[in-house]
């Protein structure tokens, strides 16, 4: 029988990067079979956003027709970010909790953080898929409303894939410290705070006149990934360039929070796995 | 998979699990949940850790799995440290656990190929090795259905299939055959025999002394942390004292069947090593003529002749005579006590 494994043995670090990617095909494969269901839960409540705010608010008055252009980055930032952490934190609660179906990967020949590293890559995925899809479902809702600049799309690109990656490694946090039976209570404390605090619906310059709310939105990561989009997505407007946080600002923050995160993540999931 | 060749690292003499020493202490906890435990399994042994809820076998198992690290002592598969390389060791085992952990959002073929290929086992390879094992275990025809309308029993067939798909050297099976009907208990037996005698060592955790009985070439009986006894089950039966017994059925006619009872009890009572002797009520099958003695008795094998002569001499007639072993389940109960945990 060790005959079997002399063959495979071979070199641990290769055997630990196969292990590592059969286990993020597997994610592929199960996502993939619920693709539309997928789409479904991360797309819902950010089309009726764009309906509501960018159509039917303008069109009755209550909001100006640039707003469109101001809120489009700010819904693929949180669309891309709740569906990275949806990605990760409720299968990772119920699966630490009872399911146990994460033992498998756990005993398969790799560390134990990369399983943890796996689920940040994996959700990830999910959340740069939700962010991208916006921009075609935009276009169609909101028309002549649709407004992208082109000229920087690959910081576009590398906001939607970090801002996913904010999204994410909180999925990892949160999954490995909530605990099954708290699950809804800590969806609530965790998320409405996040959702209304990360600048989606404002820009973060208009906040001067409530200076400590501005001040509170910097705490918040998906402030600077709302603004990181912003400055990649709004078109000039009358020859300016529309005021945003600057990018020296925005990438350091959303670095740090991403590693910061996925360090804390990391721990306490190996705290709940290996005792 | 049965011949265990050489890699060269180590000899076939170590054991497949060693454990020494073995302390585990969870956090905010009183006592040690596994206290001193040392045990050695060797290649090619099924090994039963027996023990009420609560003794520390599944702490044991969590150990020699990885999941859970020691506090003090030491333990190995494989001759490879548990505690310090356990990725090596991750290659050598597989975990049947108590409760189903099969991935739910897999059809079931796929939860062994995915299986195997987290070990890295060829696409080729695992596709045949899937089809295989699945036969073998009688769910070759519902191979593509998910495992939420499996039974019991076929997630527990399914899960020691999943097991083999990366050739273990060492399967740890944490209470198998709890919840399963007799059939597949049955199966499920003859299967882990199977695998034992292609070269697989098994260790096994239970409360079913029958299956502890019927499968382990040793047992440990384990309680409060530490291991009680550690032998063969027919070993572990001599522990109880007086605890074979010899059972004798005799006949005499009626008229005097009184006075020859009395003969034959006071003989009995006076053999060498004889603890107690007990006359049976008459039973439902016995003849009106039948008289039945129960003795009790250090080595009651010994005494089949001189308790032959016993009846004889005070005149009557033997029918019967046999040895009755103690149960595997009264060394249990003798050891851990009747106290619900």
């Amino acid at each position: 029988m060790e005959g079997a494994h002399v063959k495979r043995r071979g070199n641990r670090t290769l055997l630990a990067l196969n292990a590592f990617v059969a286990i993020l095909q597997r994610d592929i494969t199960v996502t993939g079979r619920e693709f539309i269901p997928f789409l479904l839960q991360a797309l819902m409540q950010p089309l009726f956003f764009l309906f509501i705010f960018g159509k039917v608010l303008p069109r009755i008055g209550l909001a100006s027709h640039d707003f469109a252009a101001l809120m489009l980055p700010g819904i693929v930032a949180l669309t891309g970010m709740i569906a990275a952490m949806q990605g990760v934190t409720l299968p990772l609660v119920l699966d630490l909790g009872f399911a146990r179906e994460i033992d498998d990967r756990l005993l398969s020949p790799l560390p134990v953080w990369w399983v943890a590293l796996e689920k940040v890559i994996f959700g990830a995925m999910r959340g740069a898929v939700a962010s991208s899809v916006i921009f075609p479902l935009g276009r169609l809702i909101l028309g002549n409303g649709f407004a992208v600049r082109t000229d920087r799309v690959f910081i576009l690109i590398g906001m939607i894939v970090l801002t996913a990656f904010v999204g994410s490694t909180i999925g990892l946090l949160m999954g490995t410290v909530i605990k099954p039976e708290q699950i809804s209570l800590m969806f609530t404390l965790i998320f409405t705070p996040l959702l209304f605090t990360g600048c989606t619906y404002y820009p973060w310059g208009a906040l001067g006149r409530i200076a400590w709310f501005q001040v509170l939105t910097l705490f918040n990561p998906l402030t600077y990934a709302a603004e990181g989009l912003r400055y990649a997505m709004v078109p000039p407007m009358n020859g300016h360039d529309f005021p945003t946080l600057a990018l020296h600002w925005i990438l350091p923050a959303l670095l740090v929070s991403v590693l910061l995160t996925f360090l804390a993540g990391a721990r306490t999931f190996y705290r709940r796995v290996v005792t | 998979m049965a011949t265990q060749l050489s890699n060269g690292r180590h000899s076939n003499n170590t054991p497949a699990i060693s454990v020494t020493h073995l302390i585990k202490r969870y956090p905010k906890s009183k006592a040690n949940a596994v206290d001193d435990v040392s045990f050695d399994v060797a290649r090619g042994e099924i090994f039963g850790l027996l023990g009420p809820n609560g003794a520390g076998k599944t702490t044991t198992i969590g150990v020699l799995t990885t999941a859970i690290l020691p506090t003090g002592g030491a333990a190995s598969v494989m001759a490879v440290d548990v505690a310090r390389d356990p990725i090596e060791v991750k290659q050598r085992i597989a975990v049947v656990p108590q409760q189903s952990n099969l991935d739910r959002s897999l059809k079931v073929r796929e939860i062994l190929t995915f299986h195997a290929a987290y070990h890295g086992v060829g696409r080729k390879e695992r596709e045949t090795l899937a089809d295989k094992l699945l036969n073998e275990l009688g769910l070759g025809d519902r191979k593509n259905e998910k495992v939420t309308r499996y039974s019991g029993g076929m997630a527990q067939r399914l899960m020691i299939a999943r097991a083999l798909m990366h050739e273990p050297d060492v399967l740890f099976l944490d209470e198998p055959t709890n919840n399963l009907d007799p059939q597949s208990r049955l199966f499920l037996w003859e299967r882990i025999r199977a695998l034992n005698a292609a070269g697989l060592t098994i260790l096994l955790t239970t409360h079913d002394m029958e299956e502890a009985d019927k499968l382990c070439d040793r047992i440990a009986i384990m309680d409060h942390g530490k291991i009680l006894v550690n032998d063969t089950s027919s070993e572990l039966k001599k522990m109880i004292p007086g605890g074979t017994s010899l059972q004798v059925r005799a006949s005499a006619p009626l008229e005097k069947q009184a006075a020859i009872r009395e003969r034959i009890l006071s003989a009995l009572n006076s053999l060498g090593g004889v603890k107690k002797v007990e006359v049976l009520d008459d039973t439902e099958e016995s003849e009106p003529n039948s008289l039945n003695f129960h003795i009790y008795a250090d080595g009651a094998n010994t005494l089949i002749g001189p308790a032959a002569g016993a009846v004889l001499t005070a005149g009557a007639e033997v029918r019967d005579l046999s040895v009755k072993q103690p149960t595997l389940e009264e060394v249990f109960i003798f050891l851990t006590g009747r106290h619900l945990r």
